[in-house]
């Protein structure tokens, strides 16, 4: 069966948003080494019961390192003519470094896929804005105004490999076996509508950041017209999309650290915020204030990857922890897992000794785990979001 | 000779003899002089008659109950008997015709035709008796973003930079709009102030100065800067959580305050510092603010004196163009806008401008939420909405179509007991709250007022919190100009798109 395309959403459902349940999982080796998908498939396959065999995807972080100085830009097109234009508006607008097909498994239970590209570019110099802000700029315009063309992913050694079908398909159709990542992020759904509609699928990605989603973001409208006033285009029809977009306006455009950036997006209650001393409430009020229209609200759990510069895996729940996380580290303490359910974990077990349930914990709703490479856990989700001392409050105090 | 026309009364006062006791009660109670003895039985006079109940709930042997008068005029579809009444009036008294409360033309509420979203399966609704939902507010100035100094990875070596203004902190998002001593009795004040802060929410002074009574209420005063200036001292300013420059009010866009002389009495003399009896008419511009390059001399001129510690906002009417004068007063330096609606309540006010002037406090918030948004100004301010907020189901809207904080009046006056006869430019409010006629003011509890008011908002709070589980929002910030959470089921399609809101079944 051919739906009408893969680019855009099926006209009969313009206009509304899309809800699913998902599994979501993720990995990272803090120690930098790049291991097959085969660990991330294994957990995101085990969650059958959140997907419907209608989307999911795979976010891979080093898996580039030829072209790492350049943006990889993956594509979906309906046709070739969408191609050729997207390739005559990226050759106006930078340096088309080097053009391949994704390599897909002819063999695979995906039948009529669209064409999967990617594109190693170098955006123009310019005076005037940076080469991420122009990278932004160029994947907004293709998605909003480039019929039968859809950008996929767009940071620097990394890419997004997502699609139509059950995580097991999506990952053979993409050969995801093949890539060698020091992180992996990955999704599967449950949509109530849009069948065949690839984009839709997760991980969301602009630029470094890519978001997996399991839950319904309730605070949609308030967080997209606030996106909008930064110039965000919010094209998708998903409230996964306002999550990466605000990730970027905080992390990279307001350059906000990550752990001060996820208070942001989950602040704690008020009735919390006033038992921390003054000087921390004066803070976190603050944060809270000025970035009101950036907090998600409803169900949610997230796994985002993210590098500014430094790749970091973020997992956060919404502050009622109406959808799960569960976080755990292997044996040797250098790789951290996230995943929506245990049973990721104890599929693990089954073929890894590296691994024990008793290395298992939950994060407490609202509050991060953030695990960077080189570093290792930052935040373990269970303490208050800035401990006491651990920010320089002169300022305030 | 009389040239006045003898007006059909709107009332008719009814009195059961057989139960009426000639307590003569009912002559005490009415301070609009409908009652009198004529030795033999008690008489009303129909036609002074403004169905405020006094008589009706005071009378010991529930002798009295007020019914719409029947009498009826030659009927005309298009010459309504208030157009006919109006040209009778005038041609009485040649004068422009005065009248209170708000627009009561039955033209369609917007509120009304807005329908609001909840969960269903895909997330899950929050139950407000179990879990936590937040409705606090922080009121006045944000930064655009925060700044912070230091390497991103080390929390330790970070210190946040940015300046940030500051802000009130209130738990409910509702204010309580300015109604001035003056326009409202002192103990309808004392109400309000008190039950403000034991909401820890806010309430306008109105353009009446502030009593020095009133001072301890401070940290939940907002006080006005109006065209009159009545009142305006170094003690006003200073006794102040915020300060607000009234450039226009809702009843009365393009107008100033009226006060008439019969209730300026000693009390009020002294707080707005003009001689007793004088009309305190403001001007209708300021005449400091020709320009809005003015206007942020004032606004600059009032931070200057208050040390930068108070928020100064600006109260416009909502008016035509109302979205890029918003856009002004925010560069301009403000840092709330209040705006307020066409149906907004008055104490005061000539009737052709109460009920013609103005926009929809609906398409004016919409307008002026989108258009700071476009120019990036949006997160920085509060907007504060006011103009008809009803009961709670206008408070939740106007939030969501944009607004940080719904300000109200005339259901405060209500739950005092106001029976909303219009009569408050009169100054004889037979409730004691729209009156500086000593007796008449003591018949206002402080007490009593001041619970019926927190019990009023108590319940708002609560309505608000249910209809935010509702929608699986745990935090009020989480609806403002949520408006996809909203549908719209009236009859034009219009609206709907100036609101951006779709229409039910899309």
């Amino acid at each position: 069966m051919k739906w009408e395309n893969y680019t855009s959403m099926p006209a009969r459902f313009k206009n509304q948003k899309v809800f699913d349940g998902c599994g979501i999982s993720g990995l990272i080796n803090i120690d930098g080494t790049r291991i097959s998908g085969k660990k991330i498939v294994d957990m995101l396959c085990i969650l059958k019961e959140r997907e419907n065999g209608l989307g999911a995807g795979y976010a891979a972080y080093g898996i580039y390192p030829k072209y790492q100085d350049y943006y990889a830009i993956h594509f979906l097109f309906d046709n070739e003519v969408a191609k050729i234009e997207v390739f005559e508006y990226l050759e106006k607008r930078g340096n088309i470094i080097h053009s391949e097909a994704i390599p897909t498994n002819a063999s695979s239970n995906i039948k009529n896929p669209p064409i999967t590209w990617r594109v190693f570019f170098e955006p123009e110099k310019s005076n005037h804005a940076d080469s991420n802000n122009k990278v932004v700029q160029i994947v907004m315009d293709i998605n909003a105004n480039i019929d039968n063309a859809f950008v996929m992913s767009s940071g620097k050694n990394m890419g997004v490999f997502k699609g139509n079908g059950w995580s097991h398909e999506v990952a053979d159709f993409y050969k995801i076996l093949d890539y060698k990542a020091y992180m992996w992020l990955a999704h599967s759904r449950f949509p109530t509508n849009t069948p065949g509609w690839w984009g839709g699928a997760h991980p969301f990605n602009l630029l470094n950041c890519s978001v997996v989603h399991n839950g319904e973001i309730t605070s949609y409208g308030t967080n997209r017209r606030y996106l909008e006033s930064f110039g965000y285009k919010c094209t998708l029809y998903t409230d996964t999309e306002v999550i990466a977009y605000l990730i970027d306006l905080l992390c990279r455009v307001h350059k906000i650290p990550i752990s001060i950036a996820t208070i942001a997006l989950a602040p704690p209650l008020y009735d919390e915020i006033e038992k921390l001393d003054k000087c921390l409430q004066a803070i976190i009020k603050k944060i809270r204030a000025t970035y009101r229209s950036a907090m998600l609200n409803g169900p949610f759990s997230i796994v985002v990857g993210y590098s500014n510069p430094v790749p970091t895996m973020i997992g956060l729940t919404d502050r009622k922890k109406l959808r799960p996380l569960v976080v755990g580290i292997s044996e040797d303490k250098n790789t951290i897992f996230m995943s929506s359910e245990e049973a990721s974990f104890k599929r693990l077990m089954i073929d890894n000794n590296e691994f024990t349930l008793s290395n298992i914990w939950h994060p407490k709703s609202g509050t991060a785990v953030i695990a960077e490479l080189g570093n290792g856990i930052i935040r373990n989700g269970l303490d208050i979001p800035i401990k006491k001392n651990s920010i320089n409050l002169v300022e305030v105090c | 000779m009389a040239i006045t026309h003898e007006i059909i009364s709107h009332y008719k006062v009814n009195i059961d003899r057989e139960e009426c006791v000639k307590c003569k009660q009912c002559i005490n109670q009415c301070s609009f002089g409908v009652f009198s003895y004529n030795g033999n039985k008690i008489i009303a006079e129909h036609q002074n008659c403004v169905a405020c109940q006094r008589c009706v709930i005071m009378c010991p042997n529930k002798a009295i109950y007020i019914t719409s008068n029947e009498e009826c005029l030659p009927s005309h579809g298009n010459y309504s008997k208030k157009i006919r009444n109006i040209i009778w009036a005038q041609s009485g008294n040649g004068g422009v015709l005065l009248s209170a409360t708000g627009n009561d033309r039955p033209i369609r509420s917007i509120f009304d035709d807005l329908l609001l979203d909840a969960c269903q399966v895909t997330n899950p609704s929050i139950d407000p008796l179990r879990e936590t939902i937040e409705t606090k507010i922080l009121l006045g100035r944000k930064p655009k973003k925060l700044e912070f100094d230091g390497e991103s990875d080390d929390l330790s070596k970070i210190s946040l930079t940015t300046n940030f203004l500051s802000n009130l902190e209130i738990d409910m998002p509702l204010m309580i709009g300015h109604m001035s001593l003056g326009s409202i009795s002192y103990n309808a004040c004392q109400a309000i102030y008190q039950a403000s802060r034991e909401l820890n929410i806010i309430a306008g002074s109105g353009e009446g100065g502030l009593h020095p009574d009133f001072y301890e209420y401070a940290p939940n005063i907002i006080t006005e800067i109006a065209s009159g200036r009545f009142g305006v001292d170094l003690n006003y300013l200073n006794n102040a959580a915020g300060i607000e420059i009234k450039i226009g009010q809702g009843a009365k866009p393009g107008h100033g305050g009226h006060l008439p002389g019969t209730k300026v009495s000693k009390l009020i003399s002294q707080t707005r510092m003009i001689p007793t009896g004088s009309d305190a008419l403001s001007p209708y511009p300021h005449h400091d603010i020709y320009s809005i390059e003015d206007l942020a001399q004032l606004i600059a001129a009032l931070k200057e004196t208050t040390r930068y510690e108070t928020p100064v906002g600006v109260k416009i009417a909502a008016v035509h163009n109302s979205a890029p004068i918003a856009v002004g007063i925010v560069r301009a330096g403000a840092d709330f806008i209040t705006l307020d609606g066409f149906r907004g309540g008055t104490g005061a006010a000539p009737i052709i401008i109460r009920d013609h002037a103005g926009i929809p406090i609906e398409l004016a918030l919409a307008t002026v939420d989108k258009r700071l948004r476009e120019e990036g100004l949006r997160e920085q301010i509060t907007l504060i909405a006011g103009g008809s907020i009803r009961y709670s189901a206008d408070l939740i809207k106007a939030i969501a179509l944009g607004a940080d904080v719904a300000m109200c009046c005339s259901p405060v006056l209500i739950a005092m007991g106001c029976r909303v006869c219009q009569q408050c430019f009169r100054g004889l409010c037979s409730w004691g709250i729209a009156t500086q006629q000593e007796l008449l003011v003591k018949r206002l509890d402080i007490n009593i007022a001041k619970k019926r008011i927190i019990n009023l908002f108590n319940s708002w709070n609560e309505e608000l919190k249910e209809v935010l589980g509702a929608m699986g929002i745990d935090s009020v910030e989480s609806l403002r100009s949520n408006r996809d959470r909203l549908r719209y089921i009236g009859p034009n399609p219009k609206i709907a798109e100036i609101l951006e809101v779709k229409h039910a079944g899309e």
